[in-house]
């Protein structure tokens, strides 16, 4: 007899991935940055990440519900763990814990649901919670554990979890004893103040080319990042070109006045440059969509955060430069439209 | 611009191209390729549709009751070049009434009902003579006359296509046996079980056109593919067909890629490979038209593959138009336990049917059955992440996000800025999108919806230019009776003049007589 069947639009193929395979796929990229942390600054990026992650998923169960979405299909989608892991990652391992509270109350709240939710956030969640409290709480945000290497007295795990969520700090110590300036922002000092960069980088922070510690979380950024490009989650172009236009411009401006300016590793291993290239600007529902535009998005990030780290008022840039960028890439968008077939 | 255009066109095949975005998919073709290509029998009923080229239904040439022979022309189109339906078999109409039709719309649509009689029987068939000398009209009045569509699923009538080309001046016809799409397989069977005949309909088709060579385009898989189509040209002697095998990427086998992938030339958005002295024909198309030829049989039967986990014995049958697919089904099996959709083409740019009661048509390149587990629930649909992907595989380098955004907005003029009309509905973006946005739908549903407005455009156009006209014709109306009334009014001012010229002489004449003079 006729038999009936159900219909549906083409292609009739089972879906190949889903939004939260990607955002699965970045976590696990960042798997090794993160144990290289641990390694380099003790367990506090631990409690930090786990912290940042409850309240995003709080703040966007919130949200969803405010907004009448699906709570679970939403929440499984992994946009905000992932926001609050890239959040984490950029502040101090020992920033007390109201920090992570407000940096997710103004990246999922406000970056994120205020401007339409998943999809249609014009600035980067994460970049926006991260500058938001750089520029409230300067000092919470620029109180960074030396190296474990190099620490006075380095912190086991129940003395870091009393710093972060009671401020305390064991025996007799003091905040000052304990934490120190980064290598960028030693680098800022000293050219501020008319030094040659060598004499900034006789400091133990210091590692062969990037900050020590740093260097070898930054190498593990990238080893992340070239599997997602190997995965094929990110494309090539913002990578290179943000690495690339940090590599030129720094080489330029070194050796033009090497003793003002740090080597361009220097530059590429230190701060948030390749967790930049590889996971930051790299996002993309606040990045530029096309081929042409993600050149111009990834070598405009890495200019800015140059320009900043030698004229700015901070160390690093990378977050406001990413910033700027999103702020452009609608326009970037517009004006790289590809050329369509056969016009 | 054409003629040179033309001319870099003529290097075709010397050199493989690439095109932009693609997907390399599983094939799954082997599958129905282990036994011969198999006839199907008489089936009890015939559903044939009037509606089965581009453009609108067939006129119906039978009454109920007519007796018929097979290859009878039973409707006739009236647009593009026009084309009819033939009978598949001998027998009677029983009936002309709407039936589910395989059509994309997925739309009942008019079929004549037809009950074989069992004889089989053909009408007197009378093939042209001696085609090498036959004039080039002729051949074209015969495609027409045997109501050839291309066969590789775009059904877009042969007569119009071979009679537009041989007005613009072809300089190569390129055969298309490169069927990109996954589980499809009739033309690779056909390629190798008939090559003969579509080396003969390339020769008649080079003919009726005028073109100087011809390329047949396979894919780099077919491995016996090629043995067999070379082993037929040197057996026709013919000197001016190449084989070409091109890298199996899908859509290569579309239109504008395969022509890109052998002159690295793409055709102009809005246009056709003519403007590039190309003609593009299925493989299936030649055989259709060496038949027509030289044994005068209209296209009545095509090779349809059944296949796919929901077919116990996939294979490629041959079937009449109009046997219903359930027939064809059964005959390779019937069903396994877990089908769950039936798909009429390839599983990128096939449409679902709602039952197995409708009919083979001339689209019908495939007829694919999938289980639960290929198809799955599906996923909902998330909001875009702006990813790229899609865009990334785009053959037609278009910005289907974007596309999709503007559509849902009804930001008609900036879709067709981004290049709505020239979406090939390949379903590559669909397929990668991680948030699982029905895009194709949306396109297809966007290029109705620009149709449509061009439409009222164009009707809007009209009642402005039929106001204009009346208003005009009013105004012409109201200058004219102003006109007669002025006239009327010298005539009369006149007729006055003269009363008075009159009365005047009057008085002068009364006051003559008074007065002296
Ligand atoms: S593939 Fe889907 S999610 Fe990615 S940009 Fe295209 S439409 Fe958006
Ligand atoms: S369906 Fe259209 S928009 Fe999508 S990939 Fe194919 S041509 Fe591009």
């Amino acid at each position: 007899m006729n038999r009936k069947f159900k219909t549906a639009g083409a292609p009739h193929f089972p879906p190949q991935t889903t939004v939260t395979r990607v955002m699965l796929q970045v976590l696990i990229a960042l798997i090794p940055a993160i144990a290289a942390h641990v390694w380099f600054f003790g367990p506090g990026i631990l409690f930090q990440i786990t912290l940042a992650v409850g309240f995003a998923v709080g703040f966007e169960a919130m949200m969803l519900k405010a907004r009448h979405q699906p709570v679970r299909l939403f929440l499984g989608d992994l946009s905000a763990v992932l926001t609050a892991v890239l959040f984490a990652l950029c502040i101090p391992p020992l920033a007390p814990w109201w920090i992570s509270l407000i940096g997710m109350l103004f990246a999922i709240v406000v970056a994120k649901h205020l401007y339409g939710g998943l999809g249609n956030n014009l600035f980067n969640p994460a970049m926006v919670g991260y500058v938001v409290v750089l520029i409230s709480f300067p000092q919470a945000m620029t109180a960074w554990l030396p190296p474990v290497a190099i620490a006075p007295v380095p912190l086991g795990i129940m003395d870091t979890l009393a710093a972060i969520l009671g401020g305390k700090l064991p025996g007799d110590l003091t905040w000052d004893a304990i934490t120190g300036a980064t290598p960028l922002d030693l680098i800022r000092t000293s050219v501020a103040s008319g030094e040659m960069i060598s004499e900034a980088r006789s400091s133990p922070v210091f590692g062969d080319f990037g900050g020590l510690g740093w260097e070898w979380i930054a190498n593990w950024y990238a080893v992340g990042g070239i599997w997602l490009l190997w995965r094929r989650v990110i494309g090539w172009h913002v990578p290179v070109t943000m690495i690339g236009s940090v590599l030129l411009l720094g080489l330029i401006a070194w050796l033009t006045d090497p003793g003002s300016n740090p080597s361009p590793l220097q530059h590429v291993f230190s701060g948030a440059l390749m967790i930049g290239a590889f996971f930051i600007a790299t996002d993309p529902v606040s990045g530029c969509a096309s081929t042409r535009g993600r050149l111009i998005f990834g070598a405009g990030v890495g200019i800015i955060t140059l320009v900043i780290r030698r004229w700015g008022g901070y160390p690093d840039g990378v977050a406001f430069a990413v910033l700027l960028m999103n702020m452009a890439a609608p326009l970037i968008d517009r004006y790289t439209r590809p050329r369509i077939f056969g016009r | 611009m054409r003629d040179h255009l033309v001319n870099e066109a003529r290097k075709a095949g010397e050199r493989l191209h690439h095109f932009h975005g693609g997907l390399r998919l599983r094939h799954n073709k082997k599958i129905s390729c282990t036994t011969p290509v198999e006839k199907v029998p008489l089936a009890t009923r015939y559903f044939v549709p009037l509606l089965q080229q581009t453009g609108r239904e067939a006129k119906a040439l039978v009454s109920t009751g007519q007796k018929i022979l097979k290859g009878d022309p039973i409707g006739s189109f009236a647009h593009l070049g026009s084309g009819y339906v033939h009978a598949p078999t001998s027998g009677i109409v029983t009936a002309i009434a709407r039936h589910p039709n395989s059509h994309p719309s997925g739309e009942d649509g008019a079929c004549i009902v037809i009950k074989p009689d069992g004889l089989d029987q053909w009408k007197p068939l009378q093939p042209i003579e001696n085609w090498e000398q036959a004039e080039p009209g002729l051949l074209r009045q015969k495609i027409q006359e045997s109501g050839i569509v291309g066969l590789g699923g775009a059904v877009f009538p042969t007569a119009y296509k071979v009679g537009e080309a041989s007005l613009r001046g072809i300089h190569t016809l390129i055969l298309n046996g490169s069927e990109c799409e996954p589980y499809i397989s009739c033309d690779e069977m056909l390629m190798r079980e008939q090559p003969q005949s579509i080396i003969l309909g390339a020769r008649i088709l080079q003919r009726a056109i005028g073109a100087e060579r011809t390329i047949i385009a396979i894919e780099d898989q077919m491995g016996a593919v090629h043995a067999s189509l070379s082993g037929a040209v040197e057996q026709s002697g013919a000197t001016e067909i190449d084989i070409v095998q091109v890298t199996t990427i899908y859509p290569e086998g579309g239109e504008k890629q395969l022509v890109q992938v052998l002159t690295g030339l793409e055709i102009p958005s809005g246009g056709r490979p003519t403007d590039l002295g190309l003609l593009c024909q299925n493989v299936a198309t030649a055989t259709a038209v060496a038949r027509a030829v030289v044994e005068d049989k209209p296209l009545i039967e095509r090779i349809v593959t059944v296949t796919g986990n929901g077919v116990r014995r996939p294979r490629n049958l041959m079937a009449q138009l109009g046997t219903p697919i359930a027939n064809l089904v059964d005959q390779c099996g019937g069903y396994t336990g877990d089908a769950a959709r039936l798909i009429l083409g390839g599983p990128m740019m096939g449409y679902a049917l709602s039952s197995d009661s409708n009919p083979v048509i001339k689209a019908a390149n495939c007829i694919l059955v999938l289980t639960e587990s290929d198809i799955q629930p599906p996923q909902p649909e998330m909001p875009c992440i702006r990813c790229g992907e899609c865009a990334r595989v785009c053959p037609s380098m278009l910005l289907p996000q974007q596309l999709d955004w503007s559509i849902r907005n009804d930001l008609w003029e900036e879709a067709s800025d981004l290049g709505l009309a020239d979406c090939i509905e390949c379903g590559c973006c669909d397929f990668v999108c991680p948030s699982h946005i029905p895009l194709v739908d949306w396109f297809r549903f966007g290029k109705a919806e620009l149709q449509l407005l061009a439409a009222e455009r164009e009707q809007a156009e009209a009642a402005r230019k039929r106001f204009e006209a009346r208003e005009a014709r009013l105004q012409r109306l109201e200058l004219e009776r102003k006109q007669r009334i002025a006239e009327k009014k010298r005539a009369l001012g006149s007729a006055n003049d003269k009363r008075k010229k009159i009365a005047a002489a009057v008085e002068r004449a009364r006051s003559g007589k008074g007065g002296g003079s």
